[in-house]
C-alpha cells in the first residue's frame, strides 16, 4: 500500500508541474481534472473520505465543468466552430495581438 | 460703493453673458463659432482602413523593443524585482514555518484537551456516529453557518458579474437563443447517458446528505453531487426542461429558506446553550436515522444551498441568468 501513495503521489507532483507548463488550456483543465482524481484517492488512503467525496464532486467534477465553460466563453477552445461564432474568434486572435491567449495556436 | 453702470455698458460684461449663458436667453457660441454635425465614426471605409494602420503601427512602435528603452528596461526591472519578490515571499513564509511546533509533539496544541473532549464525548454529546459532523454542525456549527453564507454570497458575485439583460447579440438573434446554438443538440450518448446516470447521482446524493451524521459525507458534499448531477441533465436535456423545475426564483426561495432555518435552528442551541437551558430537541439513539438533534436538520439546509450554488454557478458562467 505504501508503494502504491508513492505512486499517486509522484502522479500529483507530475500532474502539478504539467499543468503550470501545458501551452493548450484545454490540456491544462484536463490535468488539473486528473490531479484532483488522484488527491480524492489519496484522501481515502489518508482515512477521510468525507474530503474524497468533496474533492471528487466539487475540485473534479463542478470546477473543471465551470473552466470547460469559460473557455468555451473566451472562444479558446479550438474546435468545430458553431455558427457565428468563427468569425468572432477570429476578429478576438487579430484584436488582441501579442497579449492574446496561448489556446489560439 | 456701488456704481450704477448705464444699460449698454452692462450688456458688453462677462457676467451678463454669463447670466444670459445660465438663462438660457442666448448661447454664447451661437454665430460665434461654426458648427457642423459630426461624422459619423467608421463610415467613411477610408477614414477607417486608415485609424486601423495608425494604431496597428503605434503598437509596433510601442512594442519595438530594440529601440524602445522605456519597455526594455521596464522589462529588465520587472524580471528582478518579482525574483526579487518571489525571495522575500519565500524567505518569509520559510521564517514563519521554522515558528511551529514541531511534529509529532505531544504538547502541541493540536493534541491539548480540546481535540480528547472531541473523541472522547463527541458521541454522547451530539448523537453523531460520525465525529467530524459532529463537530462541523454542532461544536463549530458557527463556522459552518459562515461558510454558508460564503457561497451564498459567492453567488451573488457570480450573479452580479455575469448578469445579462435579454438583449440581441451582432447577429439580431436573441443571446439566450444564440447561446442554445452551441448546445449539443439531442446528442443520443450524452442523453442516454445521462437517463442512466442522472437518478443514482441524485439519489447518491440525498444519501450523502441524510447519512451526515452516521458515515462519511455531509451537506456540503452531497449539495456538490446532486449540483453535479443537476449540471448533467442540464448539459444532456436543455435549459427548456430544467426550467420547468428550477429557475432562479425557486434557487431564492430555496436558499434563503435554507439559510434562514439553519439560523433560526442554530439560534435556539446557541441559546439554550449560553442559558444551560436543557434542550428539548432528543438526540435519539445513535446510529439511527433519526438521531443527533439538529444535525440532520442542518445537513439538509446545508445541501439545499450547495446544490442550488453549484447549479446556480453553472448557469450564469453559461448564459448569464436563468
Amino acid at each position: 500500500m505504501q508503494v502504491f501513495t508513492n505512486i499517486l503521489l509522484g502522479f500529483l507532483v507530475i500532474c502539478a508541474i504539467a499543468a503550470s507548463l501545458s501551452k493548450n488550456l484545454l490540456n491544462t483543465i484536463l490535468i488539473f481534472m486528473s490531479y484532483s482524481l488522484v488527491m480524492s484517492i489519496i484522501w481515502i488512503l489518508l482515512e477521510s473520505p468525507d474530503l474524497a467525496i468533496t474533492e471528487a464532486a466539487v475540485g473534479a467534477g463542478v470546477t473543471s465543468v465551470l473552466f470547460f465553460v469559460t473557455l468555451k466563453k473566451i472562444h479558446a477552445m479550438v474546435g468545430k466552430p458553431a455558427e457565428g461564432s468563427g468569425v468572432q474568434a477570429e476578429e478576438n486572435s487579430n484584436n488582441k495581438g501579442k497579449e492574446g491567449v496561448e489556446g489560439h495556436e | 460703493m456701488s456704481r450704477k453702470i448705464p444699460e449698454q455698458e452692462y450688456q458688453k460684461t462677462l457676467s451678463f453673458r454669463l447670466k444670459q449663458w445660465f438663462d438660457g436667453t442666448k448661447d454664447p457660441f451661437v454665430d460665434t463659432v461654426e458648427m457642423k454635425p459630426q461624422e459619423e465614426a467608421g463610415r467613411d471605409e477610408n477614414i477607417d482602413w486608415k485609424r486601423k494602420r495608425e494604431k496597428r503601427q503605434r503598437i509596433e512602435r510601442i512594442y519595438d523593443l530594440a529601440h524602445n528603452w522605456e519597455i526594455r528596461s521596464f522589462q529588465g526591472f520587472y524580471r528582478i524585482f518579482s525574483g526579487l519578490f518571489c525571495l522575500f515571499l519565500v524567505a518569509m513564509l520559510l521564517i514563519a514555518v521554522s515558528y511551529l511546533p514541531s511534529y509529532g509533539h505531544p504538547e502541541n496544541p493540536a493534541n491539548n484537551e480540546v481535540a480528547e473532549r472531541y473523541i472522547e464525548s463527541g458521541l454522547d454529546e451530539t448523537g453523531a456516529v460520525n465525529i467530524v459532523t459532529g463537530m462541523i454542525l454542532d461544536y463549530r456549527a458557527f463556522d459552518t453557518l459562515g461558510e454558508s453564507h460564503v457561497l451564498f454570497i459567492a453567488t451573488c458575485t457570480v450573479l452580479i458579474l455575469l448578469r445579462k439583460d435579454r438583449r440581441k447579440d451582432e447577429n439580431g438573434r436573441d443571446i439566450e437563443e444564440s447561446d442554445r446554438a452551441y448546445e449539443p443538440k439531442n446528442d443520443v450518448i450524452l442523453q442516454t447517458a445521462a437517463r442512466v446516470l442522472v437518478p443514482p447521482i441524485i439519489i447518491f446524493g440525498i444519501y450523502v446528505i441524510l447519512g451526515g451524521h452516521l458515515g462519511p459525507g455531509g451537506g456540503f458534499s452531497g449539495g456538490a453531487i446532486i449540483g453535479a448531477g443537476l449540471i448533467l441533465y442540464l448539459n444532456a436535456f436543455g435549459f427548456q426542461k430544467t426550467e420547468r423545475f428550477f429557475t432562479s426564483r425557486t434557487y431564492k426561495v430555496l436558499s434563503v429558506c435554507a439559510l434562514g432555518c439553519y439560523c433560526l435552528a442554530k439560534s435556539y442551541s446557541f441559546y439554550t446553550g449560553a442559558n444551560h437551558i436543557e434542550s428539548v430537541i432528543p438526540l435519539g439513539t445513535p446510529g439511527a436515522i433519526l438521531s443527533s438533534g439538529l444535525i440532520l436538520i442542518l445537513n439538509i439546509c446545508v445541501g439545499i444551498v450547495v446544490a442550488g450554488t453549484m447549479y446556480t454557478f453553472y448557469v450564469m458562467f453559461r448564459k448569464g441568468g436563468y
